[in-house]
């Protein structure tokens, strides 16, 4: 139906083909052989995690992509913590997609999304440093001919009490190579933890405060172009035609490339004279099929779904409908969540370089595999002639994981110039027209109320898009998108509903609309939590009961969901009224692994919101920095709080409306509020924290909207609403 | 060709004089510390320095500038990352992905250099630059810690 779909289902038939698919469980191979036979020669590589230099530095291989979420920090902490280096001496690099696969992926999945970086792969590269450890012992142990087990280690220094010999890992680094790892190691339990678990400065921050880190905005290559590129706006339209003609002449100008049958590149000495004649080449578009569709007819659509008999069950207990016939007194609410785009800093962006034998590409990526797929099946090349070098992100959030579109185009022009570096950069108004959108859905929530303010039965129907359904179909179950349930299902690990139902339905109406949807920074739990969290304080306002002892009565069989929000509430002091002209909300959910919770404290005053303080309060298990957590809890507000507040893509004819970033509001310093974290890990699991806590703070800012104003924000943002 | 001025030494640059300030020194010059965001002066990821003020210069034509006027850019704020700002940004680990701190710290500095002890309210009205990670908490408080080791700095 789209671009973004064709390419990733292509992508989804090669990548299974040449990666062997995207399995989570896969062996790493620690036996020597593995790392003899593919380590290059002369790089004391002890096994694919570590390579410890003479010079005592540790260098450790990371394989999720850093975006800003600390995970090459925290990812390090959690090697160098059994590895028993010195933290001082550590240093990270990404190995290659191309690597991997030439290793029988030893380094596993490189993608990075679903707050997945740390509670995917804390076991795997825990074992990576706890067997080098035992390799380095062992090593220096032949070397003194003393048995292993009589040899310590500590920072990086081993020694042997019984002779008073010692050692360091950097002496001992190339011998260890040629050691047989241990068939077995025992990890550290966490309350044994050093380096893990410390709130570590980040490893990365230096080069960003000079200008020094390196995007792929930023790469500069020998004789490289440069391209700037226009596709369709309208989805599912094409290139009726453009006249290259006219810019031909212009300073700087190259080619006029079209790509595709979708877009047109310019390619020029620098990008600003590519992008100077892209705006003057005359294109015509062919409008294509769904001209006519706008975010009024998307409305009409979603709505059609909220009372539609077809519907995927999410979620059952008892029986809810029959409940609700019955019940004597119901309440009701419909809700509604627009669609989002990522709107990273750096817009996307990659470099190719293309011969008939070989393509390389130079990308910010969340998924570096995605990428050489992507390159691969641009270039018509087999993968094993193809190689895709990671670049720090400007910013990822979704929108470089699953969609490699600019991948595509850059190796499509890169072929049209074989030999030559070709950077594609996408200007802003590309970036917003061709997002790979946070989906759109209404919610209509149905409970009854009994005499007491007990929930008998809630009906919470969903109406809108899929992202499965045209992003990952292979992930659909019986045709039904389960990531639609987020936070909504019960025992799961992943996102459990928290509240006790006697009567609950939780049902999906499925109605996609032509728009490419995508993972947006905590997907599904975003509207999730604000539908229900939103409407329980529905509940407990029209019970008449406050809304923490109203949840409290919903929640006894949810201890870590109740345990979140009963400190989330102590810490903006609930059982005690707030200051004068404040006032405060709720909300709480589990998702991605982790439970969390917020309070949000607010004024409205003449019509205008402003959100003093939120406590938050995250349990994700076990946590290995709690500074980036912190970090990440602050950083997920503002772009929750940036949706609710500002955040809207409109469609109209076909496209997109929305072109920059003033039409695109997104928050800025001055709607800031105070954060306060708390983090209070229970131990027992692992759970994400990229996204989760996105969730609790637009649910929390609109109850306390409530408290202030009367006024119930079902339909966001909150810029549509006069709070006067 | 035009002349400017940037970080002390004179550049000699042949450009289209319409050229942005912003490309001139990616593209030109090699120095890309600063960057693009947006294009059209909302974001402020290409903010630098003209004669000490803080400067979108994805919109400054280079033919508006002079060879007298000093611009500054995140690579020339300090030789070695020791300006207060970047000491500040330091110490409390600011960045997240980063994209937007050279331009974020452009801001801070060019802030700072014209009222030394802002408020809160000068910070909010005097930056805003766009950082989509979140960092905003941190900007704020790294603002305040370098107003705060200047003005130690000037007493002791």
């Amino acid at each position: 139906m789209t671009r973004v779909q064709l390419s990733r289902r292509h992508f989804v038939a090669s990548s299974a083909a040449a990666l062997g698919g995207f399995s989570l469980g896969f062996h790493v191979p620690f036996h020597a052989k593995a790392a003899a036979d593919a380590a290059p020669a002369g790089i004391p590589e002890i096994n694919a995690w570590v390579v410890i230099h003479p010079d005592e530095t540790v260098v450790v291989r990371v394989a999720r992509s850093e975006m800003g979420q600390g995970t090459l920090t925290g990812l390090a902490q959690l090697v160098a913590e059994e590895l028993e280096c010195d933290w001082g001496n550590v240093t990270t690099e990404y190995p290659t997609p191309g690597q991997n696969i030439a290793r029988d992926r030893v380094w596993g999945s490189f993608s990075t999304g679903g707050s997945r970086g740390i509670r995917d792969s804390h076991d795997y590269v825990r074992r990576g440093g706890a067997v080098a450890r035992e390799m380095l012992i062992a090593a220096a142990a032949a070397e003194w001919g003393v048995p292993a087990a009589e040899c310590q280690v500590d920072k990086g220094v081993i020694s042997h009490p019984g002779s008073g010999r010692t050692t360091t890992y950097g002496k001992v680094a190339q011998a260890a190579t040629t050691m047989s790892p241990p068939a077995e190691v025992q990890l550290k339990d966490p309350k044994d933890w050093k380096i893990a678990g410390q709130p570590l400065p980040r490893l990365d921050t230096r080069d960003k405060l000079t200008g020094k880190q390196v995007y792929g905005a930023d790469l500069v290559m020998p004789s490289m172009v440069n391209a700037a590129i226009k596709a369709c706006p309208y989805f599912g339209g094409r290139i009726a035609s453009f006249d290259a003609q006219a810019v031909t002449g212009m300073p700087g100008v190259q080619r006029v490339i079209q790509v595709d049958d979708t877009a047109v590149a310019v390619v020029a000495a620098t990008w600003w004279q590519a992008r100077t004649a892209l705006d003057a080449l005359p294109i015509t578009w062919d409008e294509g099929p769904n001209r006519d569709v706008s975010s009024a007819s998307i409305q009409v659509m979603l709505e059609e779904g909220l009372d539609a008999p077809d519907a995927f069950i999410g979620t059952e207990a008892g029986d809810a409908r029959a409940a609700l016939a019955g019940a004597t007194r119901t309440v009701s609410a419909v809700y509604a969540f627009p669609y989002q785009n990522h709107a990273t800093m750096e817009p996307m962006n990659a470099t190719a370089v293309w011969t008939p034998e070989r393509c390389e590409v130079w990308v910010p990526t969340q998924n570096g595999e995605s990428s050489l797929a992507v390159a691969a099946e641009a270039a018509e090349l087999p993968v094993g002639q193809c190689e895709v070098h990671k670049i720090h992100l400007g910013g990822g959030f979704g929108r470089r994981g699953n969609f490699q579109d600019y991948v595509r185009q850059v190796v499509r022009i890169a072929r049209e110039l074989p030999g030559t570096p070709v950077k594609l950069l996408w200007t802003r108004e590309e970036d917003m027209l061709h997002g790979a959108y946070h989906p759109t859905t209404r919610c209509k929530l149905t409970a009854s109320l009994g005499p007491d303010g007990q929930v008998d039965a809630l009906h919470m129907r969903i109406s809108g898009q899929s992202i499965l359904a045209s992003v990952r179909p292979e992930g659909m179950v019986g045709g039904k998108d389960p990531v639609v349930f987020q936070g909504l299902t019960a025992d799961n690990p992943e996102g459990s509903f928290g509240y006790t139902v006697p009567n609950l339905l939780i049902d999906h109406a499925m109605r996609n609309p032509p728009v490419p949807p995508g993972f947006w920074r905590g997907v599904n739990l975003n509207q999730n939590a604000i539908y229900v969290e939103c409407f329980i304080d529905e509940l407990a306002h029209a019970a008449g009961i406050e809304p923490l002892a109203f949840r409290r009565r919903l929640m006894a069989n949810h201890p870590r969901h109740l345990a979140v929000l009963e400190a989330a509430a102590n810490g903006i002091g609930w059982s005690e009224p707030p200051p004068a002209g404040r006032h405060r909300g709720l909300a709480q959910i589990m998702g991605f692994g982790s439970y969390v919770a917020a309070a949000a404290e607010v004024s409205v005053t003449g019509g205008q919101l402003r959100i003093h303080r939120i406590v938050a309060a995250t349990d994700p298990g076990h946590v290995v920095n709690p500074a980036q957590v912190e970090r990440q809890v602050e950083g997920s507000f503002v772009y929750g709080l940036s949706a609710a507040l500002f955040g809207e893509c409109t469609v109209s004819g076909g496209r997109m409306e929305q072109e920059n970033f003033d039409s695109y509001q997104v928050m800025l310093m001055d709607s800031m509020p105070a954060v306060e974290t708390i983090i209070m890990p229970s131990g027992g699991f692992w759970g994400g924290v990229g996204e989760p806590t996105i969730a609790v703070a637009a649910p929390a800012v609109l109850n306390a909207i409530f408290a202030a104003t009367g006024k119930r924000i079902r339909t966001l943002p909150l810029k549509n609403h006069d709070l006067a | 060709m035009v002349r400017l001025t940037i970080n002390g030494a004179t550049r000699d640059v042949d450009v289209d004089p319409e050229t942005p300030l912003l490309w001139v020194l990616r593209e030109q010059l090699g120095m890309t510390g600063t960057k693009y965001g947006c294009g059209v002066a909302l974001c402020g990821a290409c903010t630098v320095h003209v004669d000490g003020v803080a400067t979108r210069s994805c919109v400054l034509p280079v033919s508006a500038l002079t060879p007298e006027q000093a611009i500054v850019t995140i690579e020339g704020l300090s030789p070695d990352g020791s300006h207060p700002v970047q000491q500040a940004w330091l110490e409390l680990d600011v960045p997240q992905c980063g994209y937007c701190q050279p331009g974020m710290i452009m801001a801070a500095a060019g802030l700072l250099a014209g009222n030394p002890n802002p408020t809160d309210d000068d910070i909010s009205a005097e930056i805003t630059n766009i950082c989509r990670c979140g960092t905003y908490n941190r900007v704020r408080a790294a603002i305040k810690l370098a107003a705060a080791d200047s003005d130690a700095t000037q007493n002791g």
